[in-house]
């Protein structure tokens, strides 16, 4: 059964076209048989002396006509168009779709596979991988974290040594393939802060990271830290990879001035990373994967390609 | 025999020859399309009328002349369903009155943006896209961050339910209550996240 919703409609569409072609047809043949004279005119004349010969159709342009006209009956005959009649060729744009994707994969996934073999970090070494993933982050990735990878307000440095979720080749593919989320509760867990208190503790955040801030504050706001914050930024301020950044490290993802802390503290915070792994497959987040662990900031980044790793692994085992 | 010089001498038949021939095409390639399956049933159960703060939402984006630089369709072609997703069926625009589809792309295709960036990348986005993408040459929209004043939904809902969009008493009745307090960014940002979410590729 075709898509419409009635037998009607497949013949009615079929019997229509056909009849307007054969009746282009006719009509083409009742003009150029039609009796005319040499030099005859329509009888209109305008502006005096401006009259319409009635001459028969030129011949290039009534055999172009013709041919249209077979070659349209012919296009009917081999693609879609008569109704429900899938042509001869029984094509569609779907399976056009399916050819064109196949094609790629033939040509594209031997590429993809070779790399999805490899460990990570080999990969991260390897210039022509490097040059993929990198047409891939910027198609894919560069809109959040920027061409450069640096990112910007809101959106982490995927190039330096800080990790919200962890550096590793493991972690970075689970960030890609499955996204991230992260809520920072407003006022952390203690709900009763005060917008003094609240300032109090972003001195001592600050001074966390070095920055100039009133020693009173960060007295006050250090033993308010413990309380309201300690829970999942740590004691110091050092953070838990996976569950709250670093606030002793001098990177700001949203801003280090007082007044963008104490809008955190008084909001909260919640970003989200959409996840990539179904739209992409595994074989691009793997590019993907390595491409970020290889900016610079990736964890247990060798120095050179696995098997001299190995080597100087051991040699420097040998030494210590 | 019907010549050139009958037609034109005779008014009344050259408008019914006319008529006829110029209404071939419609005929065939337009009025089927109002009795076929594909584009006149939802594409599947997640396809649904856009609740009315995403309505609220498309009319901004109308309003903005968003269409003007972003089409809502994805064609066939592996150069799109690799950047933008599966491509657009019909059945996923049956609640569009009219549809957003496009022809100009300045900037990317949005018939599956939603879900693809956060809301926070929106909500900068939109207000200056510079912030997020330093290569840009999409305008800013600061205004966007203002109340929502659409005291027209109610009147928009019945109308687009006397087209056939399934709306219910009860949702005209709560569509206030359901976009009081919101901004135009939020039914902005709310209308693109729900974009092409019903059809998912997985590779």
């Amino acid at each position: 059964m075709s898509d419409f919703v009635s037998d009607f409609w497949s013949p009615y569409i079929a019997i229509v076209t056909v009849i307007s072609i054969l009746g282009c047809a006719l009509l083409l043949w009742m003009q150029s048989s039609a009796k005319h004279v040499e030099g005859k005119t329509t009888g209109h004349v305008w502006d005096e002396t401006l009259e319409e010969l009635s001459n028969p159709l030129p011949n290039w342009w009534r055999w172009l006509f013709y041919l249209t006209v077979i070659f349209s009956l012919f296009y009917l005959a081999m693609y879609p168009g008569l109704g429900s009649f899938k042509g001869q060729y029984q094509w569609t744009s779907t399976g056009q779709y399916a050819k064109e994707m196949k094609k790629a994969d033939d040509e594209f996934g031997p590429i993809f596979q070779k790399y999805l073999q490899q460990d990570i970090r080999t990969v991260a070494a390897n210039p022509e991988a490097r040059e993929m993933g990198q047409r891939l982050f910027l198609t894919y990735c560069s809109q959040c974290h920027g061409s450069d990878a640096r990112g910007t307000k809101g959106f982490p440095n995927l190039a330096d040594k800080d990790w919200l979720f962890g550096g590793s080749p493991e972690q970075i593919k689970e960030s890609v393939a499955q996204g991230r989320i992260a809520m920072m509760p407003a006022k952390g867990v203690k709900p009763d802060l005060t917008g003094d208190e609240i300032k109090d503790i972003a001195h001592h955040v600050r001074s966390l990271s070095g920055l100039a801030a009133d020693p009173i504050r960060i007295h006050r706001g250090k033993s308010l830290f413990s309380v309201a914050c300690a829970a999942c930024h740590g004691a110091e301020g050092k953070g838990n990879v996976g569950l709250a950044p670093n606030l002793a490290d001098k990177v700001w993802l949203y801003g280090s001035s007082e007044a963008t802390i104490i809008e955190s503290i008084s909001n909260g915070r919640s970003n989200h990373m959409p996840a990539f792994g179904d739209f992409l497959g595994e074989a691009k987040v793997h590019l993907l994967t390595a491409y970020v662990y290889g900016l610079g900031g990736g964890q247990e980044m060798p120095a050179t390609t696995p098997a001299d790793n190995v080597l100087t692994g051991g040699a420097l085992g040998a030494t210590h | 025999m019907l010549t050139h010089d009958k037609i034109e001498r005779n008014v009344g038949l050259l408008v019914v020859l006319t008529v006829l021939t110029i209404s071939v095409a419609g005929l065939v390639e337009i009025v089927p399309l109002f009795f076929q399956q594909s584009t006149t049933v939802p594409a599947n159960e997640l396809v649904k009328p856009y609740d009315p703060l995403r309505l609220s939402g498309r009319d901004i984006y109308i309003r903005e002349g968003c269409y003007n630089c972003h089409s809502q369709m994805i064609r066939p072609f592996r150069a799109e369903t690799e950047r933008y997703g599966h491509y657009s069926v019909a059945g996923e625009f049956i609640y569009d009155h009219p549809f957003q589809w496009g022809s100009k792309r300045t900037g990317p295709d949005l018939a599956r943006v939603g879900g693809r960036y956060s809301d926070l990348w929106h909500r900068t986005h939109l207000l200056n896209p510079r912030d997020v993408v330093p290569e840009s040459n999409m305008p800013a929209y600061a205004w966007l961050d203002r109340p929502l004043n659409d005291n027209d939904i109610e009147i928009k809902m019945r109308a687009l339910r006397k087209v056939g969009v399934p709306y219910t008493d009860d949702e005209i009745a709560g569509a206030r209550g359901a976009i009081e307090g919101k901004s135009e960014l939020d039914a902005l940002i709310a209308y693109l996240q729900g974009m092409g979410t019903a059809i998912k590729q997985v590779r």
